[in-house]
């Protein structure tokens, strides 16, 4: 133990006589949540790395608000991390916290709902003074409550000013010393789970590499959180959860956008053309524009626009002149991009546009989740224009999602919608490393015979047109939003070539069907309940149905990767089973679809709280539709 | 990518008619916008530039309709944004020479933040402005640029909507090269463009055009013949700023530093006359500023300096890192960060 460890005890410290208990668990949800300017993401993100390295599965849940800096020690300042790891396979960050570390009153009100009875409450007591206390509108102190103490198995600790302790001498202000307070209960934490902390001090240094005062500070206070649950009785057990049986092979952890962002970048680097990104900052899509603005030395080129709009031209312009071109954005800046979304799909260029969802309408919940912009993914643009919509299921799964937008923009020669979330753009999962070589191929091959070129002829089977590009000897030619010829590409007011441009086109887009594998059943072929989802509500779904499946239950899933065009044997999935249930972050849209499309009926769960759904809520509804008296 | 599809351009000799589409020119019959496709398909040969590394991009508008008509590459985009369509492109394929054909309502209303952005940025594009006065394929509503009290289909009792003026606002932009010419004026139409082809970064030229249906005779105070001489200043670089039919008068500054018209040997001599200079950014705003009933209207370039273009910038910023970081490795980057191995 350390000397600065010591110290850290404090009075009401003494050295440990009885060692804790070691109490073996399945799966943990902790949740840390403080005020935004409490480092509760850093503490979070750490936790997670040192859970990845001992093999657990683990899903995360950062939740933040929108302001920056909302007023210090207020409600709507509060921001929150929420991991769960487990031994086993898990595919959400958990429904409830087990255990919940509240840094300050507001934090406290705004969470403690969520903690399920008898966790484990670790308050930060030098948070609780009156100011801190009137801010969060408690009139009392909260934690002096017998009825919490007798609910919750409730730790009080005073983080603040142990904190202080360890720092005392180090020359460190007070404001630095005060920042350093989460790494005490991230200490806590570890020392309470077994995680190790190497390389989460490994990482601080990298991260405070020009203030090593302030990289050691902070690894001060981490190994004194730690001791603290060492040496102190205020813990009486500790927890241990062993690593899950992942499949084999090599993992990292990632988030959606950063898998998105290395999808983007793989794609570039098995069609060998350029990547050319254009985009607006717009959370929580900014992430992406980030990640790919520093890979310049991968093929990569990035714009950052004036606008929204901007955006999208510019990657239009860069796909007419050969490259795979993006723009990221959310559902108001993608809002702004449709009328450039109906001008490529004139054009029939190679296009992905990657809409993070977030919670609308208009500026809506920024920060927070929801699936709510599918009908205007799928039909919010002028005229007939249908596109490719599809959607990733799993921070992981942005990879591939990502990469097969553009396998179908290029081989289609179409824009391409790519839907994902804030849930899935933040949340982070452990992600067995793909080999970039067992991805089917994006070939790009730009046409350069002028013997019979018509820019608008078309591939017999994807009904492509051929991607010229200008630098082409002999091929000059113009192309525009007006209607065109269906053949030479010309401008053409002709009624009945404008009918047979219009279907055509959405036959081509018809056509991405063929690309669409059989669909998986979780579960048995047919049954009584299926649960039918998209987006990043896979996790909760897939958790709930294996749960209801242990059971007992005939429930299957069916999870769509295609929103548009729908697989072709969906249909017939649909009708193998009693009740179709569509669990969606929306009043009901891919159920509008379903509808109209199978005439079939679908029972609609929905949520539109800027959260994800708890595996629960899904298990409960399912159970209500199987216990309903059958007509 | 190109730069190996692409031979090495040669001067080729071409004419004319070989940058002349196979499509009918659709404008009214009468429209400036025929004199200015005309002085333009003339200019191409000149720039020994190969039809295929030409791009004309446009966006909605009477002007937007050219790139059909010429025989490049092209694209007729949306209404307003042509420049940002013309940047990604140049970004990413800066071998191509690439054009960008506008309005008043495209360019300056509807796309007036892509205009001073890309103006700002100073990529290397040739942006042709055609100012008319009026939205000409809507059918006549006041623009921008229309004057105040201009009555309209949209305006019957006269607009109360302040004007401004394109030159300025490309000068408070940033362009590094400002000009103005007028449709009827061919020579000087040809000259200005050419001056506009030759210099690196965002060339901006305004043209003055006729629309003799919506806006018939809207800069007859400065085309017509009787007038002109006097209404026009014709700015040419280490020339005086005279002007007239007999060349008598010329611009000074006066003692509160402001511009006034002189006549040669009668109120001062030729050494008073301001020497045109387009590096010379004051004079630049000065000379954007000279507009009817005192001073006659300038055409010509205002501000013509150099300034490293965005799309090399970017370029030259790639080829850094790749000389620094060397070609990225994609099996690295995947397995980049902490990763552990589950056997």
């Amino acid at each position: 133990m350390e000397s600065t460890a010591q110290k850290t005890l404090g009075d009401d410290s003494h050295l440990r006589v009885v060692p804790p208990t070691v109490e073996e668990l399945d799966t943990v949800t902790v949740r840390f949540c403080g005020d935004s300017g409490d480092g509760m993401q850093l503490t979070g993100t750490e936790f997670t790395k040192s859970t990845a390295i001992l093999g657990n599965d683990l899903a995360t849940f950062p939740d933040y608000p929108a302001e920056i800096r909302a007023p210090a020690g207020t409600l709507p300042g509060v921001s929150g991390f929420q991991i769960q790891f487990s031994s086993h396979d898990i595919y959400t960050p958990g429904d409830a916290p087990d255990v919940l570390v509240a840094m300050n009153p507001a934090a406290l009100k705004t969470n403690l709902p969520d903690l399920l009875p008898g966790g484990i409450l670790v308050v930060n007591t030098g948070a609780f003074n009156e100011t801190n206390l009137q801010k969060a509108g408690y009139a009392k102190n909260p934690i002096d409550d017998e009825q919490l103490q007798a609910k919750y198995r409730l730790f009080k600790v005073d983080i603040t000013k142990l904190t202080e302790l360890s720092l005392e001498g180090s020359g460190l202000g007070s404001k630095e010393i005060a920042r350093s307070k989460n790494m005490f209960a991230l200490g806590m934490m570890c020392w309470m789970y077994g995680r190790p902390m190497d390389n989460i001090i490994d990482g601080l240094r990298q991260k405070f590499t020009k203030k090593p005062e302030i990289a050691e500070a902070n690894v001060q206070v981490l190994k004194a959180g730690f001791n603290y649950g060492e040496t102190t009785e205020a813990f009486s057990h500790k927890y241990e959860v062993k690593p899950a049986r992942l499949a084999p092979g090599k993992y990292r952890n990632v988030t959606g956008n950063q898998a998105a962002a290395l999808g983007f970048v793989t794609a570039a680097a098995r069609s060998g053309v350029r990547l050319f990104l254009g985009s607006y900052p717009i959370t929580p899509a900014s992430d992406i524009l980030h990640e790919l603005s520093s890979y310049k030395n991968y093929g990569v080129m990035t714009f950052q626009a004036e606008d929204e709009i901007a955006g999208i031209a510019s990657a239009i312009g860069a796909s007419f002149g050969g490259s795979l071109a993006l723009t990221t954005s959310s559902g108001p800046g993608v809002a702004l991009k449709t009328e450039a979304m109906g001008l490529a799909l004139m054009l029939e260029l190679p296009l992905v546009i990657c809409n993070v969802q977030r919670g609308g309408p208009s500026t809506g919940l920024p920060t927070k989740t929801e699936q709510a912009d599918l009908l205007q993914a799928v039909y919010g643009r002028n005229g007939e224009s249908p596109i490719p919509v599809l959607a990733s299921s799993t921070p992981g799964d942005c990879f591939e999602a990502a990469y097969e937008a553009f396998r179908i923009a290029v081989k289609y020669m179409t824009p391409v919608l790519y839907l994902t979330d804030g849930y899935l753009a933040n949340g982070s999962e452990p992600w067995l490393i793909p080999d970039p070589a067992k991805l089917p191929p994006i070939t790009v091959k730009y046409r350069t015979d002028p013997e019979g070129f018509h820019a608008y002829q078309r591939d017999p089977k994807t009904l492509a047109r051929p991607w010229v590009i200008p630098g082409t000897p002999g091929m000059e030619h113009r192309v525009g939003g007006l209607e065109k010829d269906s053949l030479t590409g010309n401008v053409s007011y002709d009624p009945q070539n404008h009918e047979k441009m219009i279907r055509t086109r959405a036959e081509k887009v018809a056509r991405v069907a063929d690309e669409i594998p059989p669909t998986q059943i979780f579960g048995e072929p047919s049954g009584d309940v299926l649960v039918l989802g998209w987006g990043g509500t896979y996790g909760a779904l897939h958790q709930a149905v294996e749960s209801l499946q242990k059971r007992g239950k005939k429930v299957s899933q069916v999870h769509l990767r295609w929103l548009n065009p729908l697989p072709k044997d969906l249909g017939e999935v649909i009708r193998r089973f009693q009740t179709v249930l569509v669990p969606e972050l929306n009043l009901g849209q891919l159920s509008k679809i379903l509808r109209s499309t199978y005439l079939v009926d679908c029972v609609t769960l929905n949520k539109i709280q800027g959260k994800p759904f708890k595996v629960a809520e899904i298990v409960a509804k399912v159970n209500e539709l199987l216990e309903r008296p059958r007509a | 990518m190109s730069a190996d599809l692409i031979p090495v351009s040669q001067k080729q000799a071409l004419t004319k008619k070989d940058f002349q589409s196979d499509q009918d020119v659709r404008w009214c019959p009468g429209c400036g916008d025929y004199a200015i496709l005309a002085q333009v398909q003339k200019l191409m040969p000149e720039l020994g530039i190969p039809r295929h590394d030409i791009v004309f991009i446009s966006g909605i508008g009477c002007s937007s309709r050219f790139p059909y008509y010429m025989n490049t590459y092209g694209m007729h985009s949306i209404h307003g944004r042509a420049p940002a369509f013309a940047t990604g492109l140049k970004a990413s394929r800066p071998e191509l020479s690439v054009w960008v054909v506008t309005g008043d309502g495209d360019g300056l209303s509807i796309g007036g933040n892509h205009m001073i952005h890309t103006l700002r940025r100073n990529v290397d594009l040739k942006i042709l402005l055609f100012n008319n006065r009026i939205y000409g394929l809507t059918k006549g509503q006041y623009s921008p640029t229309s004057e105040l009290g201009k009555k309209t289909k949209s305006t019957p009792y006269g607009s109360v909507d302040a004007p401004f003026s394109p030159a300025q606002l490309a000068l408070g932009a940033g362009s590094t090269f400002v000009a103005r010419s007028v449709d009827v004026e061919p020579p000087h139409l040809l000259s200005t463009l050419r001056a506009a082809a030759t210099h690196k970064g965002s060339a901006f030229v305004e043209i003055y055009q006729n629309c003799n249906v919506f806006n018939d005779g809207a800069y007859s105070y400065m085309t017509e013949k009787a007038v002109k001489a006097d209404a026009q200043l014709v700015l040419e670089p280490g020339k005086p700023l005279v002007f007239g039919k007999a060349k008598d008068k010329a611009i000074r500054m006066n003692a509160k530093l402001q511009p006034e018209v002189f006549t040669l040997g009668k109120d001062g001599d030729l050494s008073q006359a301001i020497v045109h200079d387009p590096t010379n950014e004051t004079l630049a705003w000065m000379l954007a500023h000279l507009a009817p009933p005192h001073f006659p209207t300038p055409i010509g370039v205002f501000r013509s300096v150099e300034r490293p273009a965005y799309d090399a910038l970017m370029n030259d910023q790639e080829k850094d890192v790749l000389a620094k970081k060397g070609k990225g490795d994609l099996q690295k980057l995947l397995n980049a960060g902490e990763t552990w191995v589950v056997k």
